[in-house]
């Protein structure tokens, strides 16, 4: 125990006399474990509200009824549901909007509501009567920003409610919205007879809503997650390397002494077992510390992040966080695991330590060398198995496979690729200074490796992130502009008052046309795919976004007999223009031919689009609610006002742009969090090589003194290290512009299709490129900044210290 | 009248249901905007068998005494309430403020079952309509079978029974109080209130998965208010009995705080003529309680009407009839000893 003690006591006095090299390798594992974790803490503050938004009534305990499609149940159909002694209880919902914020409100009817329902079961939040008489009550979560728009009921707290979702008796939404049937019917899980009862009472009107249902919006922003999960792995690795490079180094530096304890009798046993107890203890000071960091990190992007799924896919996340202890024990964990995965080699190498190895800094380049042949071999074969992934993978975790091959390959052939740079330069020079500077250069090659790799990982993910997200904000504008462009779209509460409003707006002069958007849902292969109706208009041949067309497309489908298919239907049947299509239709089949592919981003189901009177022929079970008008851009409030007073509610017309609007707020916010993390990645990365060249600079002296012997001056030696450092950094960056054109397109082409169905067209930003050289060169230049003051502070008689202390 | 009102009336003024004593006392509000029960009501029929939305409580309340065929008593309750927010609620739709609530329970010696419904007004999930009768929450009714008030159909169903019962008026409908103008305590607050006393029942009753055929005799109260309780009282004992030379006897005592209790009840002879009991004319008294869900309930209890010789000891069939609603209270069937032997139904609410 005593001699543990010592060794420890031995190792840890390292520590003191380089405290900076200490702080470096904390803040290299805070910094690691405080993006994991504040990018952890965002997914699970979403994930926990997705799952509250889903459980609002009752969540896994209760049932949701709805009518045909998903509509709403008729008055008359729930009072004989219920008049036939089946529990079931009604639920009108709105979106109420407040500035900024979009208030989910939901009416319950409170009388009906199952006992175990959430809301009921919040006996503190008001009896049944102060909630149905009078001015009835606001139920909202403690995290709803107060106070509530004037026109909702008094508030009132209760639990287990999500933010910005309001609880009010159902006659508040049916009086706001001007609706009498219930969106859908919640219940208990009822029994087989009740079921069949349900059946028989409406005649087939009200069926069971899938349970997966409500798991759309976790589904839906899987994609989103996944982003910001690469994001925090990414600065984790980037993080690590730091503390690998550190973990690194004071070995080195320790290496003498490891070996004089080795010879004094301490076995290799112990000398690992106080390594290990060394990175424990930094683990717990250093993890704690970047906890907290990525709490705050957390914390200040979280109403980004959370603005930007409310824009998106409609989640409400809470804005303030709220954290398990889970979550801080998984954290500390990834932080031991990726401290243990860094020290790995230097603790390797004091297990196998033999007590008379020399410690010469010069078997540094050899071991450089072999290090090389080594990786460059290892960069190949991954390489190799990004090819092979590339021909033969399939789905979505090849994807990834291929994404991480291409990165760690490319990532370790760049110092193999910059040493032989280097050494052909070398070879070409004419004087000896500059011969010397390349020689140099290639020899520090070997401590700056794990940072260069670092910002070579950071620009190239921040090239492809950048260009991925950018090519998707291009593309997605754009397709909104083709696709959404009539100037209103009408959804009628049901198919008599929408056949009846499209007549009646085809009478309105101020009306240019009125283009219907019947549908039908059918299944294929049990996806489900939607196949719409639709008439010829120019709307549709100057602007609908086709990805694929065959001459008169337009003509043909007017004509009837030809299809136009949504890419992911497309890709999922693997069929083009000119392929035959089968679709199911109440007479069995109904049978024509692909005449375009048309893009439909976003959606996860299937889009098929044909002639409406060929829809209406062959199809019974219609929706034949929406339709979209062109109106001239002054009559639009005009035909909006005169449909309202038609009857229809003023939440089923849709202004195309307001849509708009809406969508590029959304993106503009989603970019506000990429950003940030790209600039917290390069930030890493920064540190990464500041921390390198630091203590590089330190092991430097013995190769600069006899220059300085020579009569350079410091100053010179000053600017060819900043010139050095700073072709290191374009060398990276150029080299990182090909690799992440190469990311963002394995991104848009391979992941985005495997996981969405669809792809993106990639576009180029080189004024980014640009920008990231620039940022690439300040960071070198920050970087080396210091290191060259202190080289040029040096005092003489340090320099002269060189030659006698030199082994 | 039954205390069931009374906790109704709790839930509309938003009173907890363990708080249920002291909700008595906020009874004592004024009922504005209502229209306030007055002595010289002129009762008008079919309608005044339907809703009064000008008030704000009113119940259709059914109890039955009966035998299965091997003879075993039992018996059963069913109550529709309505509860008014607003005075004159009577917008259809979602808009309706007024709520619904009914119980039903089913007992016998060994077994007592109870279960509860809340509806919503003015979209046809419950109600009551003069003519034909008809009172309704969701699958629980009370129908007229030919059209009158005189014959009825009544089915109900809970958790682990049911019951599906006909019931034909055999006398005419009893005015309580004066003509139908009911007081509840010394300072004038009163309820309008009839019965129909003498219905005879058959029909079956479900208990488990056994059905029983069953008769018996009925008892149907109507009564609406908007403010029947004096500030200071403080619980309710409520008997409505069948005895066996034909009379009936309605009485109730409701509790003071400062123990002065008021009592009243009728009289009804055989052939339905009817007289009030006053205060002094009648008189209940607890004899034994039994320990029911952690309260102690007077499960038995004297009744003195000295001025008809009436001295008899009233005892629960099944101590157990506690009614575990949102709102409890204790009712159930009851055997009638004494001078003048008979059967009848027994409530008492906060105990």
């Amino acid at each position: 125990m005593m001699r543990h003690r010592l060794i420890l006591t031995t190792l840890l006095s390292h520590w003191r006399r380089k405290p900076w090299q200490f702080v470096i390798l904390l803040i290299g594992l805070a910094t690691a474990t405080a993006l994991w974790s504040g990018v952890q803490a965002i997914n699970a503050q979403a994930r926990d509200s997705y799952a509250q938004a889903a459980g609002v009534l009752g969540g896994d305990d209760l049932d949701r009824w709805t009518g045909n499609a998903g509509l709403s149940i008729s008055l008359t159909d729930y009072v004989a549901l219920r008049r036939a002694g089946i529990n079931l209880s009604p639920v009108m919902e709105t979106v109420l909007r407040d500035g900024n914020r979009r208030l989910r409100i939901i009416g319950i009817e409170p009388t009906s509501l199952p006992q175990k329902s959430l809301i009921q079961s919040t006996d503190e939040a008001g009896s049944l009567a102060d909630f149905v008489t009078g001015s009835g009550i606001a139920l909202v979560s403690a995290d709803t920003a107060l106070p509530l728009p004037a026109i909702l009921p008094p508030a009132r707290v209760s639990d287990g409610l999500p933010p910005d979702t309001i609880v009010v008796d159902i006659s508040w939404v049916a009086d706001r919205s001007g609706r009498v049937a219930p969106d859908y019917l919640v219940s208990l899980k009822l029994s087989n007879a009740d079921h069949l009862a349900i059946s028989s009472v409406t005649e087939g009107r009200v069926k069971l809503q899938a349970s997966d249902a409500s798991g759309d919006l976790s589904r839906l922003t899987d994609s989103f997650h996944l982003n910001l999960t690469a994001f925090g792995f990414l600065s984790f690795v980037v993080g690590l390397f730091i503390v690998h490079a550190t973990i690194g180094l004071s070995f080195e530096q320790r290496k003498p002494m490891l070996r004089t304890m080795r010879a004094c009798g301490a076995s290799s046993r112990a000398l690992v077992i106080a390594l290990s107890l060394e990175v424990l203890g930094s683990v717990l000071l250093a993890g704690s510390a970047g906890m907290v960091l990525g709490y705050l990190i957390a914390s200040s992007l979280l109403p980004d992040v959370a603005a930007s799924l409310r824009g998106l896919y409609g989640a409400n996340v809470d804005g303030a966080l709220n954290l398990q202890p889970s979550w801080w024990i998984a954290g500390l964990g990834m932080s031991l695991i990726g401290a243990f995965a860094a020290a790995a080699q230097s603790i390797w190498k004091a297990a196998r330590l033999p007590v008379l190895a020399p410690a010469r800094p010069e078997a540094w380049q050899a071991a450089h060398r072999r290090d090389l042949t080594r990786q460059g071999g290892l960069a190949i074969l991954l390489l190799g198995v990004a090819v092979v992934t590339l021909l033969l993978g399939r789905g979505l975790a090849s994807g990834f496979i291929l994404m991480g091959s291409v990165l760690t390959g490319t990532a370790l052939l760049l110092p193999v690729l910059a040493s032989n740079i280097l050494h052909w330069m070398e070879a070409r020079q004419a004087t000896p200074l500059s011969r010397w500077i390349w020689a140099d250069t290639r020899q520090q090659l070997r401590g700056l490796t794990l940072s260069l790799m670092a910002l070579l990982l950071a620009l190239s993910v921040n090239i492809g992130v950048g260009t991925m997200v950018d090519g998707f904000r291009k593309t997605f504008l754009g397709w909104l502009d083709q696709r959404l462009a009539a100037e209103l779209y009408v959804t009628a509460p049901d198919t008599a008052t929408g056949l009846g409003l499209k007549a009646f707006a085809g009478s309105l002069p101020e009306v240019d046309a009125v283009l219907p958007i019947w549908s039908s849902d059918v299944r294929i292969d049990a996806w489900p795919v939607t196949v719409f109706g639709f008439e010829d208009h120019v709307t549709y041949r100057d602007n609908w976004p086709m990805l694929q067309t065959s001459r008169g497309m337009w003509d043909k489908v007017r004509d009837g007999q030809f299809a136009l298919v949504s890419e992911q239907f497309a890709r999922r049947f693997n069929v083009e223009p000119g392929d035959p299509l089968t679709l199911p239709s109440p007479s069995g089949g109904w049978t024509a031919e692909i005449a375009g592919v048309f893009s439909d981003y976003g959606n996860p189901t299937g889009a098929v689009m044909i002639n409406a009177t060929t829809l209406t022929e062959n199809w019974s079970d219609l929706d034949q609610r929406r339709f979209a008008l062109r109106v001239a851009p002054e009559c639009i409030t005009t035909v909006r006002d005169l449909l309202i007073k038609e009857g229809l509610p003023e939440r089923s017309i849709v202004d195309q742009s307001r849509v708009k609007a809406a969508s590029r707020e959304i993106f503009e916010t989603t970019f506000a969090v990429t950003l940030a993390l790209n600039a917290l990645t390069l930030v890493v990365a920064g540190i990464a090589l500041f921390t390198s060249l630091l203590t590089l600079s330190n092991l430097r002296l013995p190769q600069l003194a006899p220059l300085w012997a020579l009569g350079m001056t410091r100053r010179q030696l000053g600017w060819i290290e900043l010139g050095r450092m700073l072709g290191l950094a374009l060398f990276t960056a150029l080299f990182a512009i090909p690799l992440g054109l190469i990311l963002a397109t394995i991104l848009t082409k391979v992941i985005n299709v495997e996981a969405f169905g669809w792809e993106l067209p990639v576009f180029l930003f080189p004024l980014q490129w640009i920008s990231l050289i620039g940022l690439a060169l300040l960071t070198a230049l920050v970087a080396s900044l210091w290191p060259i003051l202190r080289l040029q502070r040096t005092p003489p008689a340090t320099l002269i210290g060189v030659f006698s202390n030199e082994r | 009248m039954n205390g069931k009102g009374l906790a109704t009336i709790c839930l509309l003024l938003g009173i907890a249901t363990n708080g249920l004593a002291q909700g008595f006392a906020g009874l004592g509000m004024q009922a504005d905007g209502f229209e306030q029960v007055l002595p010289g009501y002129q009762f008008s029929f079919p309608e005044d068998h339907a809703a009064h939305p000008g008030f704000r409580i009113e119940w259709w309340y059914l109890t039955a005494n009966f035998e299965n065929e091997e003879g075993q008593p039992m018996g059963l309750q069913w109550t529709l309430f309505r509860q008014a927010g607003k005075a004159q609620d009577t917008a259809t739709g979602w808009q309706n403020r007024q709520i619904w609530m009914a119980h039903a329970a089913l007992s016998t010696p060994d077994v007592h079952r109870s279960a509860e419904k809340f509806a919503r007004g003015g979209i046809g999930q419950a109600g009551v309509e003069a003519s034909p009768f008809s009172a309704w929450i969701d699958d629980w009714s009370l129908v007229s079978s030919d059209g009158s008030f005189d014959q009825l159909t009544l089915r109900a169903k809970g958790d682990g029974f049911s019951y599906d019962v006909q019931l034909n008026a055999s006398g005419p409908l009893v005015f309580h109080g004066d003509n139908g103008f009911s007081v509840k305590s010394e300072q004038g607050q009163a309820s309008y209130y009839y019965s129909q006393p003498s219905l005879k029942l058959t029909g079956t009753v479900k208990i488990g998965e056994t059905s029983h055929r069953v008769s018996g005799q009925a008892w149907l109260d109507r009564e609406w208010s908007s403010q029947p309780l004096s500030g200071d009282q403080s619980g309710w004992d409520w008997v409505s009995l069948h005895l066996d030379d034909g009379v009936k006897v309605m009485g109730f005592r409701l509790r003071h705080e400062d123990g002065d209790d008021f009592h009243s009840g009728t009289w009804i002879t055989a052939d339905g003529q009817a007289s009030p009991l006053r205060q002094d004319q009648l008189k209940l008294t607890p004899l034994a309680a039994n320990t029911v869900e952690d309260r102690k309930i007077p499960t038995s209890w004297r009744l003195e009407i000295p001025e008809r010789a009436v001295d008899v000891t009233i005892t629960a069939i099944n101590p157990d009839s506690y009614m575990k609603t949102l709102f409890p209270y204790w009712e159930g069937p009851v055997t009638v000893k004494g001078s003048h032997p008979g059967r009848g139904y027994l409530e008492m609410t906060g105990y």
